[in-house]
């Protein structure tokens, strides 16, 4: 099947790539781009553990086709970090172990900080609801949730 | 705090530092099996049998062959004829030879230079099936006239008259189970079954394999054990184990079920069938549900005596397992687990390993501790409720201890179930009052544990900082766990440790990251490895003060003279030592190799509180308690989400999880979906209390903590159901379409 070409920006950055028109975005963020970051655990949207941002709406990328990326802004985990130091919500999945395997931690990590950036002030049950679409089999979820409020309640208090 | 005084004070374990691969798994630089690529790289996809048992006629892969992209297919045909036991049955299950076997079982593999080229050429390999009767239900494959899965499947031990689906066969006991039911006030029975769960790693299958015509080859794959990916690839393919060099990458997940081969000879296969080129094969999770893991199905019979206080007199289990068409459920290990909690003067086990049509069962979690857990201490809590007992009394007055001979031989050394007890008991959580509709449901669990073969290395840096080399892969903190230990040992800062998880080639072999073993074992042969380079380092330091090596003494990362009569030298560091090492006789490392032994033993109880809706059948957990000795928890957070991962692993095998067989045999719910593991908002925290009982054969206490916490929540949250109900149910899930039905009619779901 011919490619497709795409020109777009992930992570701030202009990215070109051929995409066979089959290829989903997250195909082509690992294939294509290199970014591999972002990963597939059913393909059929149930994991999350493809969670990116695209034109600022949680997605998951093996939902969405290569192609549709044309003109877009996408951000994927790699685009998390600042260039200094780690995303708040990095630090304290590390400092709070709030990752076992670490296989589902990049959407996660994505998810939660498209939550808080609704919203810094959650519930818990705000949050085990916002990340009901996120599985993960190693640690039952509690680290997560106490990781994720924790850094919602240093943003409040830092802003 | 400890128990005991094993070691006295301790600078870094049982602190809880920040993981050494923290950073590139949360900016996902980390690698993990299907991350990893190559020039020149084909892609690898599976054909699967549509069918649970049908003879494979004829395949025809002219017109795939032809597809422009295809560079190899391989059948049956391309792997050795001559397997015998063990690696004939690896083989049998890796790619089907006359007959598939089960739903998903592989019939071909192609190689192609696009994933999409690869799978279209799976649609154009013609399969003539010859369709055959299947069994899927454990009990219906004991039945006489049961479909056969596999001719002469059964081994010496089965009985006589046995169906022929019956694989092996064991019995054990100890004292006169008749005289012990005769002591009892009352004596219960019960069938109990529950369905076949999958692992549910989020990290589907993945590997790149590189095979050469003369034998030589690699692999990255995500496994929890290279080694055992080496051997058994070498046995089905008929390789020299030296000569394939297999590299695990990071793992996303495993919980045994990545601690045996499926998809990674095939990947050799078509590497050599292709010229040599590397081949990628990633599994999608309809092909992992279908074809890898799950455990085993059960059917159990449990029968148990108890006087009118709450002692057990005597107890008998029959339990019925399939562990799909090559046998090896954990119907053993489960009857082992039954009563070990308990000090029972008589007790009866008798065990099937049966075959039926569903992919060969991996080892999950505790291998068949769960279920036996759930028909043991439901019955157990159906007496105490009975007598009007409190379940966790009950439990104290015949809870195991230390030198207590457990029910399947081995005598306990020192052990934490009473400490456990205790602890639970004491905790807030069981006082809580309940609501309407809201039931308390407690239960006990064991694993013996597993230590195994180890093999590591530990390197002095240059600079005084040490690199420690095991064959254990992270699955779950172990790297921080071992870095304390490490760190422990020489007395320096646990940022000067680095832990690398080694290829097969580096190491002596290594057993997986399986059976709790990996701190434990890893933890223990390191610390050994750790000790020779300090002796040797001091052996350094005397010829330099030109005292005898015994004269010096290390602590907290120096040498010391040992007293006054040593000599006045002033202390010297190992970052001293270190950079004089190329001076003082080369490079300072050690290692340490051995079959670990003394494991600890590992109890565990759980409280958990649920509300079950009268109108949908949704069991809801309120709140959920794991208590666990963990013997000593070198890094308390990895201790916990242990506890939390396993309760929740049983949670959902307890609630929700089940493989769903349609009347053709094949699985319906092969997906993330309808295969629905407990999500966020399905939960509350999960609340921990670790016990520290050490286990006086580690050097610093340690017992496995990995596998115990999945059992108890199958019988927990079953006496949890059953406090709310006043309704028993006896099969797993208790999803609410049973729950309902049991609410309207009191069928306890069997």
């Amino acid at each position: 099947m011919n490619k497709i070409h795409v020109k777009t920006n992930i992570n701030g950055d202009q990215v070109e790539f051929l995409a066979d028109p089959r290829e989903t975005l997250l195909d082509c963020l690992r294939d294509h781009v290199g970014l591999t970051g972002s990963k597939e655990g059913c393909g059929t949207g149930d994991c999350g553990a493809c969670s990116c941002i695209f034109d600022g709406d949680l997605v998951s990328s093996c939902l969405v086709l290569g192609v549709e990326a044309e003109g877009k802004s996408i951000e994927t985990i790699e685009g998390m970090a600042g260039r200094e130091e780690l995303h708040p919500l990095q630090k304290k999945f590390i400092e709070m172990a709030a990752l076992q395997c670490g296989f589902c931690t990049p959407g996660i990590l994505v998810a939660a900080k498209a939550l808080l950036e609704k919203n810094n002030n959650p519930t818990e049950t705000e949050v085990r609801y916002w990340l009901a679409g996120n599985l993960c089999r190693c640690t039952g979820y509690d680290k997560i949730i106490k990781a994720v409020m924790e850094t919602a309640k240093e943003i409040r208090e830092t802003a | 705090m400890a128990k005991d005084d094993i070691t006295k004070s301790f600078k870094f374990i049982g602190t809880r530092p920040n993981r050494p691969d923290g950073f590139e798994k949360v900016t996902g630089r980390a690698k993990y099996g299907a991350d990893i690529s190559a020039v020149g790289m084909l892609h690898g996809a599976v054909l699967r049998s549509p069918y649970a048992h049908a003879r494979i006629k004829s395949i025809n892969f002219e017109k795939a062959a032809k597809l422009d992209g295809v560079k190899a297919i391989i059948t049956r045909d391309d792997f050795p004829k001559d397997r015998e036991g063990e690696p004939l049955k690896l083989l049998e299950n890796t790619i089907a030879g006359e007959i598939a076997y089960y739903d998903g079982h592989a019939i071909a593999a192609v190689a192609a230079t696009s994933v999409f080229t690869a799978k279209e050429a799976l649609k154009e390999i013609e399969v003539e099936y010859e369709v055959l009767p299947h069994v899927i239900d454990v009990d219906d494959a004991m039945k006489p006239n049961a479909p056969i899965v596999r001719e002469n499947a059964g081994d010496f031990s089965v009985p006589e008259g046995s169906s022929p689906n019956v694989a092996s066969y064991i019995e054990f006991g100890r004292g006169d189970i008749a005289i012990g039911f005769d002591k009892a006030d009352i004596v219960k029975s019960g069938l109990f079954k529950t369905e076949a769960a999958h692992q549910g790693y989020i990290e589907p299958h993945a590997c790149m394999a590189q095979l050469d015509h003369n034998g030589q080859g690699e692999m990255w794959v995500c496994t929890q054990g290279h080694w055992y990916i080496r051997q058994m690839c070498s046995e089905v393919l008929g390789l020299e184990a030296s000569k394939l060099c297999v590299t695990p990458s990071e793992i996303g997940g495993g919980f045994g079920g990545k601690t045996t081969i499926f998809i990674e000879p095939l990947a050799l296969a078509l590497s050599k069938k292709s010229g040599g080129r590397p081949v990628k094969i990633v599994m999608s999770r309809s092909e992992v549900l279908r074809a890898t893991g799950p455990t085993a199905s059960a059917s159990m019979d449990v029968k148990i005596g108890m006087t009118k206080d709450g002692y057990l007199t005597a107890g008998c289990v029959e339990f019925r397992m399939q562990g799909g068409a090559f046998g090896g459920s954990p119907v053993s290990e489960a009857l082992q687990c039954a009563f070990a909690s308990y000090n029972m003067e008589a007790v009866h086990h008798i065990g099937f390993d049966v075959l039926a049509n569903r992919p060969r069962a991996a080892a999950y979690r505790a291998p068949g501790s769960p279920m036996a857990a759930f028909a043991v201490e439901s019955l157990i809590d159906e007496m105490c409720t009975d007598l009007n007992l409190d379940p966790i009394d009950v439990r104290l007055k015949n809870a195991v201890a230390e030198g207590s001979k457990s029910s399947y031989g081995p005598k306990f050394k020192k052990i934490g179930l009473i400490e456990t007890l205790e602890a639970t008991k004491e905790h807030p959580n069981y006082s809580i009052e309940l609501g309407v509709n809201q039931g308390r449901g407690v239960a006990a669990g064991y694993w013996m544990n597993h230590g195994g073969e180890t093999s590591v290395s530990v390197s002095l840096a240059e600079d005084g900082s040490v690199n420690v080399s095991v064959g254990t892969p992270d699955i779950g903190g172990s790297r921080a766990s071992i870095a304390l230990m490490t760190a422990e040992t020489y007395g320096i800062p646990y940022d000067s440790v680095r832990v690398n998880i080694l290829e097969t080639g580096a190491l002596g072999f290594n057993e997986p990251t399986h059976g709790s073993r990996a701190t434990l074992a890893s933890g223990k042969a390191v610390y050994e490895a750790a000790n020779q380079t300090i002796a040797e380092m001091c052996r350094r330091v005397a010829k330099k003060w030109q005292i005898d090596p015994e004269a010096v003494y290390w602590e907290n990362g120096y040498a010391k003279p040992a007293g006054p009569n040593a000599g006045d030298f002033s202390p010297i560091s190992i970052k001293q030592i270190a950079s004089e090492m190329d001076k003082t006789g080369g490079p300072i490392a050690g290692h340490h190799e051995a079959s670990i032994r003394g494991v600890g033993h590992s109890f565990g109880v759980h409280i958990a509180d649920v509300e079950v809706d009268p109108e949908t059948g949704r069991v809801t957990v309120l709140r959920y308690l794991v208590a666990q000795d963990a013997g000593r928890a070198v890094h308390p957070s990895y201790v916990e989400g242990q506890f939390q991962g396993g309760a929740v692993q049983g949670i959902g095998w307890a609630l929700n999880e089940e493989y769903v067989y349609g009347e053709d045999g094949c699985l319906q719910n092969a997906a993330f979906l309808d295969y629905r593991i407990p999500v966020a908002s399905d939960l509350p925290n999960i609340d921990t209390i670790i016990v520290e009982v050490p286990n006086p054969d580690h050097p610093f206490g340690v017992r496995g903590v990995g596998e115990t916490g999945i059992a108890p929540p199958l019988p927990a949250l079953a006496n949890a159901v059953a406090a709310a109900t006043k309704i028993r149910l006896r099969s797993l899930p208790m999803s609410p379409t049973k729950v309902l039905k049991a609410l309207k009619t009191g069928n306890d779901g069997c």
